[in-house]
């Protein structure tokens, strides 16, 4: 019976623990959730009066803020913005590091994987070493207050990155595959591009959403080389951008970022499994 | 070199190199002739598909890179593209800048304070969610949303949580009794550095709590009930063998962070843009105020210059738990 209880005591202890864990890592989120949706007067009572209970909707919810943030400001601009500027940046991505994940995959043997940990590192290498010399560049280039300029350097982290993941997907495709083919008479090239693209699809199709999520996360670059509000992406409009003088749209704000981060967030737990294994590099030996 | 005793030019990769060494043995004489031409071509392709990648980089994270340290010996300003040269003239101004020895002594307690507590956290999480569990898939999934929501957007959800008149946290503590007045979280240094440190916090731990977790998977099972059925406690379990065992995995994890943390910009400049009364500067907030704000590219680029060490000692670290993974493996 003690025992029993004992041990009821600590499943009911593990439980309590994941429990915090897990509240603390949504709490932020749950908080952009409540904000969107509530009305003004629920929202904004000041903290000291502790007959409101903020953690609730005091009043019935609303979407208010919603159509504000989708009619009145500029944040579909924002995301025009972001997925063009996004899709160009995937683009140019896949274009030099399909070739690229290949040729470290299949064709440059262990020196090959030296190059593919060099080629990880420099995703490493962060923004904020690079904003200053790149704002040199971009004034060379004339490119200044121009998306182009995010065109530009956002490839400078998605290509490392995606040839790193691109090489992953090559690996599990099994060699005898191509070998067969090329000896029933194709080259290496047309063996790659009728028989291995097919079955790297799904590679390409993670490679492709990873590359945009990255460029919606960025901020430093986007607030180094974007001053006018109608050319910001949406990291940057919405932080920068959603307040009327010194007042934050808080409830628009909210709405934006929980919009926002909802698509990255499914996108991110599609293919975790596949980034922490090319991550940890073999640390985890699976 | 097996290459050269197999009669290959180059470098190959090592199992090709076996295979073909095998093979060798039955296969008649023109095959191998006829496969190490293959090579060659295959060695020449693959250079060929590895260039315009590797072009793209070199130009625009090499070049800039050299520039950042070339900048940083100059008195460039933006809005001119001249190139003044001023020697070491940029790091003796910020040597005995108050407010740089600030930033650095922020970033690194910024970093080390967030990173310990990460580890801590990250691991007890993964303990916890191991061995409890209905619904893991489902907590994991919950815990990646810190990592993969955008910087700036997570910094503008604390922001609000921390907001002077209708902060959240407020409300709670004085709701369950620990708080009698009231706190101004970005009017404070001190609070407003522990506002910081959550957020780095909050951002880093589920991440690193679902790689440790995935480390402990591959953790043999065999082991581990080897182990328990020696009757080691959960403490010595955890310290002598889970632990080391998930040594590699945890040092990436952290080195991960290290790196995310030190060179983040966004979540100081937008909770308290460096404030109060530039108490909470960090390298990257100042090299941005600075360089971009300030127009002065030469001291900016100096300021940035100095999370090089903190990087440089992370990749050497990086590559070398790449290293003994390979090897080991």
């Amino acid at each position: 019976m003690k025992r029993r209880l004992v041990r009821a005591a600590k499943r009911v202890g593990l439980y309590g623990a994941a429990l915090t864990f897990t509240v603390f890592a949504v709490f932020p989120f749950y908080w952009m959730f409540l904000t969107a949706f509530k009305q003004d007067r629920d929202l904004y009572v000041g903290g000291t009066v502790t007959t409101h209970i903020p953690w609730i909707f005091n009043d019935p919810p609303t979407l208010e803020h919603v159509q504000l943030l989708f009619r009145q400001t500029l944040y579909p601009t924002w995301v025009r913005n972001t997925v063009w500027i996004g899709g160009l940046v995937v683009l140019i991505t896949l274009i030099f590091a399909l070739p690229a994940g290949y040729a470290l995959a299949r064709l440059t043997g262990r020196w090959g994987e030296r190059l593919g940990i060099g080629i990880f590192l420099t995703y490493l290498i962060p923004p904020t070493l690079l904003f200053i010399p790149f704002s040199r560049v971009i004034a060379v280039l004339g490119l200044q207050n121009s998306p182009w300029a995010l065109v530009l350097v956002y490839p400078t982290f998605t290509i490392p990155f995606c040839t790193w993941l691109l090489m992953g997907f090559f690996r599990s495709i099994p060699r005898d595959i191509e070998e067969q083919a090329m000896i029933d008479g194709y080259s290496r090239l047309s063996a790659m591009r009728k028989v291995v693209l097919p079955l790297a699809i799904s590679g390409i199709l993670t490679a492709a959403i990873f590359a945009f999520t990255l460029v919606m996360q960025d901020f430093v670059y986007a607030l180094t080389f974007i001053s006018s509000v109608g050319k910001m992406t949406v990291s940057l409009g919405i932080p920068v951008a959603l307040v009327r003088g010194d007042v934050f749209y808080w409830g628009s704000l909210m709405a934006a970022a929980l919009i926002t981060s909802v698509p990255i967030a499914i996108v991110y737990n599609l293919f975790i499994d596949r980034f922490i294994a090319g991550l940890t590099a073999g640390a985890v030996k699976g | 070199m097996t290459q050269d005793a197999a009669g290959t030019p180059r470098p190959v990769g090592g199992e090709r190199v076996a295979l073909k060494e095998a093979e060798s043995v039955v296969v008649a004489a023109p095959a191998i002739f006829r496969r190490r031409t293959l090579a060659d071509r295959e060695d020449a392709l693959g250079r060929l598909l590895l260039a315009p990648a590797l072009l793209y980089v070199v130009l625009l994270v090499g070049v800039p890179f050299g520039m950042a340290v070339l900048l940083s010996f100059s008195a460039a300003r933006s809005g001119t593209l001249t190139f003044p040269w001023v020697g070491l003239q940029n790091f003796w101004t910020i040597a005995a800048d108050p407010q740089f020895r600030l930033a650095l002594r922020n970033t690194t307690l910024f970093t080390v304070v967030s990173q310990v507590l990460v580890m801590v956290l990250a691991t007890a999480a993964a303990n916890v969610l191991e061995a409890a569990f209905f619904g893991r898939r489902g907590v994991r999934m919950l815990l990646l949303l810190p990592w993969a929501v955008p910087v700036s957007l997570a910094a503008m959800a604390w922001t609000w949580i921390f907001d002077s008149t209708f902060s959240v946290v407020n409300w709670t503590l004085r709701a369950v009794g620990l708080l009698k007045g009231w706190l101004y979280w970005f009017g404070d240094p001190t609070l407003a550095m522990i506002a910081i440190i959550t957020v780095h916090v909050w951002r880093m731990f589920p991440f690193a709590t679902v790689i440790v977790l995935a480390g402990m998977s591959a953790i043999p099972a065999e082991i581990r009930e080897a182990a328990v059925v020696d009757g080691a406690s959960f403490w010595r379990r955890l310290f002598q063998i889970n632990l080391p065992l998930l040594l590699p995995v945890v040092t990436v994890a952290v080195l991960f962070g290290v790196v995310f943390t030190s060179t983040d910009l966004s979540v100081v400049y937008l909770l308290t843009r460096g404030g109060p009364y530039n108490s909470t500067h960090v390298l990257a907030s100042l090299a941005f105020q600075r360089g971009i704000l300030g127009a002065d590219l030469g001291q900016g680029a100096a300021i940035a210059l100095f999370l090089l060490p903190v990087l440089v000692v992370v990749a050497i670290l990086m590559l070398r738990v790449a290293r003994r993974a390979e090897v080991g493996g």
